[in-house]
């Protein structure tokens, strides 16, 4: 019996952890642009597939993750430059359609260069599972946890101490006022997608020997890191890590208590219950509108 | 008789008081001012009047009925009708269409009948948008009748929302601002326009930055300032007072020094 | 009369088209074009007209296919009375969800809409015992009064007809008092309110209806093409109808149809290249918000308007 709810535990932390990773890409370019990204889950499925197609052409693990991170990074930087730069001030719905229509061309693209199949990437240390107290724990799944971990904790650094992540959070705060104190807001809304798209790489690299990857995994992770992003409230950071994590665990022990079959829609009916009854998510700021 | 009483009316924001514990009456039939220098808590006034912004604490009386906490839908089926001093204007519409949205509540609201255009809604229509074109001829748009509503000056637009707020027959029109931003000849007609729709019985409340504007036309003025009352009376009684003298025209200076 | 032009040109091209239609490949694009428009000029009056995003529209399309599929192949309803209930049944679904959904804005109401469309396309996917599940399930031809839609012809006239019927419902709405409070709605929600518009209402009514739209056109594919899965209502479905309403022209009823007809078609003239179909959908989509925010049919309208 615990056996059992440890491993929904260590499932649900597993992917709570690829969730958290792909709500902060969310929140941070909400933070810096007001854009949601419907392209962030791409950046995970992109991650994924580089790293693949690298280690399979013979290119060492650890160099295929740094050209996939380096890759993704730069799809980021182009999209920002590319498509949300030159939309300049559309509204809210153009934009969620501009990154649903990067979000599919991206995904054509995957299709076209890695073929229509489902590929795994090879575990990094093996695949010879850790009994905890019952419970099996893939090492890889350790990874993943670890470099979810890792990433809030380099984000704290970033945003906490550094002087560009000072200013990225200014610019969240108020655009006009960051400018005004001559932060480049460009630069930094450029600096929010590359970051997005690094972090969403990472996610896609350390969860392609579990989860599988293919052209259209981008999807259903993006869809849940919004879930998770809006669930913790859109633009907060710990919100994000929060919602990612409760997701995770959320959908793992529905799928083992509740039914399996409907685990992929327990993150939609947990959000829209959130949204019905805390409209800003659990650690969204109310907002009151000037008349 | 009174046809909107406001008693011990407060809201602050973030522990900011934006308006406190302020009583007033307005009168049926006359015109009456609001004014106070910038971030008095005018506008916030309006907004906790009409329904946009919900009280601390305080009620709001109109036409005899406590209406505190109303949502403005159902502050204009009572016969409010406002203007924004930050325009509130549907530029994905026709002018004349903006005009007819205040008419809204006077026509047909059946999504049946609309859907197949039984005769009467489209016959009742026409005549609102006849009715649209001749307000605008009132406020003194005859240029813009057929114009968009994106291609108009600022100074037209103003007058749309006034045109559109009288389209709803209200008992009392909130005006906020309406001079604000337009040139002495424009603020000049404002203030005639203002007179007539006052004559013609409409109760007006005018919230105005600018003292000399209100003047001559108002039966009564508020004075406010930081969210109180600091005045109230007619215009030689809150020209006399010297506290009104002392907030008030060091707000002019300042404002007459930028 | 300017009422009646841009439809009598429509009509005038869907009696002429037949002239073009070689094979019943070429109508059966017709009519998807017809169908598909349909329903977007239904969804256009929710995002084009009130300014409310979905992205769950095909959950409903989805709901509506199969309560057609499902109460004639398994109950024997006749297909119309099987249609008219799915109608009566996603109408109500969706004036029950509509009220909390719509009082949320921009993200969170993109969020809600793609949510309840994902619940549906779920359901639709494990509900196999009722659906068939990701096998999909037969669907009878249509027939009335003993009349059966059995070629492409026949389905061809009907839908050019529905179609000219909707837009008429869609054109007297737009311009009558409720069509101008959902416009007020999309101009200024604010302004709306204070000239005493019960904006929340009226966001779920035309909720409503287009969801209804939705679900009628459900029920028609699925008996035209005979066979459905849960596809129908999956998430990219529902992409894929947005972008009618974007590509044609926010707030255009003919733009919904000029967008249908040209996303329809894009995937038949792509269908050679492999994969290469998603991408040139993805740059239309981009290309098209970022260069034409507008959508086609309004921005060549001020062209001409300006060339005059």
């Amino acid at each position: 019996m615990l056996s059992q709810t440890l491993q929904y535990f260590f499932s649900g932390l597993t992917n709570g952890a690829i969730y958290a990773l792909s709500a902060l890409g969310f929140s941070l370019i909400y933070n810096a642009s007001g854009v949601i990204n419907f392209a962030q889950g791409e950046f995970i499925m992109l991650g994924g597939v580089c790293a693949v197609m690298l280690t399979a052409a013979g290119v060492p693990l650890p160099l295929a993750i740094l050209i996939a991170v380096l890759v993704v990074s730069l799809v980021g930087l182009m999209l920002e430059k590319l498509a949300i730069e030159p939309a300049g001030d559309a509204d809210v719905v153009s934009l969620i359609i501009i990154t649903i229509g990067a979000s599919i061309f991206l995904q054509g693209v995957a299709q076209v260069v890695f073929g229509p199949g489902q590929r795994a990437l090879a575990p990094f240390t093996g695949d010879a599972p850790i009994m905890i107290f019952g419970a099996s724990l893939l090492p890889q799944s350790m990874w993943m946890m670890g470099t979810g971990a890792l990433i809030v904790l380099i984000l704290a650094w970033f945003f906490g101490r550094t002087r560009l992540g000072k200013a990225m959070l200014a610019t969240a705060h108020n655009r006009l006022a960051a400018r005004l104190v001559g932060i480049n807001t460009r630069h930094v809304l450029a600096l929010s997608f590359v970051i997005s798209a690094a972090l969403g790489a990472v996610a896609g690299v350390v969860s392609a020997p579990i989860t599988l990857t293919s052209y259209d995994v981008g999807i259903m992770v993006g869809l849940k890191g919004f879930v998770a992003a809006t669930l913790g409230g859109l633009g907060s950071g710990l919100g994000a890590v929060v919602g990612g994590l409760i997701l995770g665990l959320t959908e793992a022990l529905a799928a083992g208590y509740i039914s399996s079959a409907y685990k992929d829609a327990v993150p939609f009916v947990l959000i829209i219950l959130i949204l019905f009854f805390m409209p800003r998510g659990l650690f969204g700021a109310r907002a009151s509108e000037r008349v | 008789m009174a046809l909107l009483e406001v008693e011990a009316l407060s809201r602050s924001f973030g522990g900011v008081h934006a308006v406190q514990d302020l009583s007033f009456e307005i009168e049926q039939g006359k015109i009456h001012s609001i004014i106070g220098p910038n971030g008095a808590g005018k506008t916030t006034v309006f907004n906790l009047i009409t329904g946009l912004y919900r009280p601390s604490s305080g009620r709001v009386v109109f036409d005899g009925v406590e209406v505190t906490g109303y949502v403005p839908h159902e502050l204009a089926r009572r016969g409010m009708s406002r203007t924004f001093q930050n325009l509130q204007i549907c530029f994905n519409m026709s002018a004349v269409e903006n005009v007819m949205v205040g008419a809204h509540l006077r026509l047909d609201q059946g999504m049946l009948g609309s859907m197949l255009r039984i005769p009467t809604v489209a016959r009742r229509d026409a005549e609102c948008r006849d009715e649209a074109r001749e307000l605008m001829r009132f406020v003194g748009l005859d240029r813009y009748v057929g114009a968009a509503a994106d291609s108009m000056p600022y100074g037209a637009l103003k007058r749309l929302e006034i045109a559109r707020a009288l389209a709803a027959r209200p008992k009392l029109l909130l005006l906020d601002e309406p001079a604000a931003g337009l040139n002495p000849t424009e603020t000049h007609e404002i203030d005639a326009l203002i007179q007539r729709i006052g004559d013609s019985g409409v109760t007006v409340v005018l919230v105005e930055h600018d003292m000399k504007l209100v003047m001559g036309i108002s039966a009564r003025i508020l004075v406010l300032d930081y969210g109180r009352k600091l005045a109230e009376g007619s215009a030689q009684e809150v020209r006399g007072n010297p506290e009104v003298i002392a907030a008030y025209l060091g707000g002019s200076v300042e404002a007459g020094s930028t | 009369m300017d009422r009646f032009r841009g439809l009598a040109v429509l009509a005038l091209i869907i009696v002429v088209l037949p002239l073009a239609l070689r094979n019943s490949y070429h109508y059966d694009v017709a009519i998807r074009i017809g169908m598909n428009a349909t329903m977007v000029v239904g969804l256009n009056l929710l995002i084009g007209y009130a300014g409310q995003i979905s992205l769950g529209h095909a959950g409903f399309f989805g709901l509506g296919a199969y309560a057609s599929a499902i109460l004639t192949s398994r109950y024997g309803w006749p297909p119309i009375a099987a249609m008219i209930s799915g109608m009566a049944a996603v109408g109500v679904i969706a004036f029950v969800v509509a009220r909390p959904i719509l009082r949320l804005r921009g993200h969170y109401l993109a969020m809600a809409t793609l949510g309840l469309g994902i619940i549906i396309y779920m359901v639709l996917v494990n509900e196999s015992g009722w659906t068939g599940g990701n096998d999909g399930m037969n669907v009878k031809a249509f027939s009335i009064f003993g009349f059966s839609l059995a070629n492409e012809r026949a389905w061809y006239w009907v839908t050019g007809a529905v179609l000219l019927v909707a837009i008429v419902l869609a054109r007297n709405i737009v311009d009558s008092p409720v069509g101008r409070a959902l416009r007020a709605v999309h101009g200024s929600e604010t302004a709306a309110q204070v000239a005493g518009i019960d904006t929340a209402r009226y966001k779920v009514r035309v909720f409503v209806v287009s969801a209804v739209f939705a679900s009628a056109v459900g029920s028609m594919m699925a008996h035209y093409v005979g066979f459905i899965t849960p596809q129908v209502s999956s998430f990219f479905h529902s992409i894929e109808l947005v972008t009618m309403v974007v590509v044609g022209g926010m707030a255009s009823t003919y733009g919904a149809v000029l967008g249908a007809a040209i996303l329809t078609m894009l995937p038949q003239l792509l269908s050679r290249f492999e994969g290469y179909e998603m991408i040139v959908f993805g740059l239309i989509l981009m290309l098209t918000v970022i260069f034409l925010p507008r959508g086609l049919v309004p921005t060549i309208a001020a062209r001409l308007r300006k060339s005059d």
